[in-house]
């Protein structure tokens, strides 16, 4: 053992393999500031649950569940008051359904051919643009759905009301394309070349490929971009508040005005009614019920992307 | 060619002074080269030579991306049409010479969908011909017993090997007359790599094979002719076997006996 010979004296401290004491409290102190952000977000969601669940409680104290959705009224505000929810729904459920079928058509065919069809410049060009055009204000939109939409198509309906679902929803339509363009076009162009390659190895056309072998393989970016689009319409505001006449009407006609579940909220929080009272109070029920359409959609959203999930 | 007494095969293609340009760079210079009708032509070289983007003149895949020119021509035998000239119209040419490529790459679609993707991009409809040229792909691409139950899952369920044997149904089952290959087996384990070689040698009784390929060993076994290329030239054609062991330029011998690249 003896024999052999240890260094006389080490060129580095003995301790340098020594816990380092001062490292270790800097990267806790790290954690638990990056766990606090993140803390921050998760409390944030919760505490608005709390809050629309405990005050949608207090609602349904006053108003049985059954009225809340099946009532064929909703008028809150009147002495002879009715609450049936299915009013704004269907307001949300029209705008949406004419802003899905202007967003969903063209962005897909924009990314498409964004991704599939445009020279390079173009592409370098159109993006960009087309990202703008999702960060206009949506008050903006709002306006130009009022006094440019509407008078338009009251030139080939001349029935058409001044306040009216159809133009708000064929502006938020607008307002969407970007998002489900983008979202698809960033979809389709992960697809690995060599699939885009073999398609044109057996003579596709560009077209073929882009419909036969890009989308399929893009199949679950798309459909999340459509996910997206359809939270984006479920909960838009503004447009609704300012087109579509915030006057609350059981109709699936989009040619008439209609209140939101959004635009109702607006139309309440502005106005002076007292805190506590149980037209106030309706606010949070019809907030419960916007979340849990939005919780719905997300939820479709995730289970789309797990199933349709591509491995290249 | 020493073997020029001999009696040889009726020609495929042949391309005649062919150069190739990437944008300003010069890939192909001056390739002269037959291909023959049923035989295995193997392109043999160094990583970056141009093999491979002398196989992709064949069936135009360069005309997929802008800034690529193409000059000589490459006949197509029998009627010695140039596939190069500008009035052809490159998805005819996909459509009578297919490709497998280096990496499996089955569409997301189900086997038989995968298999029967050449015919439905022509138009194909009747049922019972689509039946027919999907089951007779697969055989001939020795995949049928393996999948015959399971036609309608997704193509990516099977493993490597099955995949590239899908690609080459996908490839034969449009009747091509001319079947690329790229490196099909560099992806690919060593038993997945045997059955390919086993299938490409089969493959010539009816169709005719130009294959590019980084291991010496598989052109020398699947091969009637070889090509050795070395920076964009063709240093050297002939029979596989001759080159094989007795290369005529010293160049071919330090490649095939590794001394270089």
């Amino acid at each position: 053992m003896s024999s052999i010979p240890l260094p006389a004296e080490s060129a580095v401290p003995i301790g340098r393999l020594k816990f380092n004491r001062l490292r270790n409290v800097k990267e806790r102190g790290i954690e638990a500031l990056m766990f606090l952000a993140a803390f921050v977000s998760v409390m944030t969601t919760l505490g608005i649950v709390y809050v629309l669940v405990s005050e949608s409680i207090v609602f349904f104290q006053r108003v049985p569940l059954s009225d809340f959705l099946f009532d064929t009224q909703w008028t809150p505000l009147f002495d002879d008051a009715h609450y049936g929810i299915m009013v704004l729904l269907s307001g949300t459920i029209t705008s949406s359904a004419v802003a899905l079928l202007v967003a969903i058509p063209l962005g897909t065919i924009i990314a498409i051919y964004l991704s599939e069809f445009a020279p390079f410049t173009v592409r370098e060009v159109a993006k960009p643009f087309l990202e703008l055009l999702g960060g206009v204000p949506t008050i903006i939109y709002g306006y130009f759905a009022l006094v440019v939409v509407t008078p338009l198509l009251q030139m080939i309906y001349p029935d058409l009301p001044g306040f009216n679902l159809l133009a708000a929803g064929i502006v938020m339509g607008i307002m969407i394309i970007p998002y489900v363009a983008s979202l698809s076009e960033d979809a389709m162009r992960a697809v690995p070349m060599s699939l885009r390659e073999g398609s044109y190895a057996m003579g596709a056309t560009r077209l073929q490929t882009a419909l036969r072998v890009v989308m399929p393989a893009a199949t679950s970016g798309i459909a999340s971009a459509y996910i997206l689009g359809i939270s984006r319409a479920v909960g838009e505001t503004m447009i609704l508040a300012v087109a579509a006449g915030m006057q609350p009407n059981l109709t699936f006609n989009p040619a008439e005005p209609g209140a939101t579940v959004t635009s109702y909220i607006v139309q309440v929080a502005l106005g002076d009614l007292p805190h506590g009272s149980i037209g106030y109070q309706t606010i949070f029920a019809a907030g419960l019920m916007l979340m849990l359409m939005t919780l719905v959609f997300n939820l479709l959203g995730y289970y789309m992307r797990k199933k349709f999930r591509e491995v290249y | 060619m020493t073997n020029a007494a001999q009696s040889l095969p009726p020609l495929k293609a042949e391309a005649r002074d062919l150069n190739f340009h990437y944008g300003k760079f010069h890939a192909l210079k001056g390739i002269n080269m037959p291909v023959y009708d049923k035989k295995v032509t193997a392109l043999i070289g160094p990583s970056g030579c141009g093999k491979s983007t002398f196989l992709r003149c064949f069936n135009r895949m360069h005309d997929l991306y802008p800034g690529n020119r193409y000059e000589g021509s490459i006949d197509f035998h029998p009627d010695r049409t140039n596939l190069l000239a500008p009035d052809i119209d490159p998805i005819e040419v996909r459509m009578r010479i297919s490709m497998v490529f280096q990496k499996p790459n089955p569409f997301p679609k189900s086997i038989y969908e995968n298999v029967a993707y050449g015919l439905r991009v022509r138009g194909e409809k009747s049922r019972s011909v689509v039946d027919d040229k999907v089951e007779a792909a697969l055989r001939g691409a020795a995949l049928w017993e393996e999948v015959k139950n399971r036609l309608k899952e997704p193509g990516a369920n099977l493993s490597g090997g099955q995949q590239q044997r899908l690609c080459i149904a996908r490839a034969l089952a449009s009747d091509p007359e001319l079947m690329l290959f790229d490196e099909p087996t560099s992806a690919l384990d060593p038993i997945a790599t045997a059955s390919i070689e086993e299938l490409v040698s089969e493959l010539k009784e009816k169709v005719t094979v130009l294959i590019v390929t980084h291991n010496m060993q598989q052109a020398a076994r699947i091969s009637d002719y070889t090509a050795y290329m070395y920076m964009g030239e063709m240093i050297e054609f002939g029979v596989t076997d001759e080159i094989f062991i007795k290369p005529a330029k010293k160049q071919t011998e330090d490649y095939i006996t590794g001394r270089f690249g």
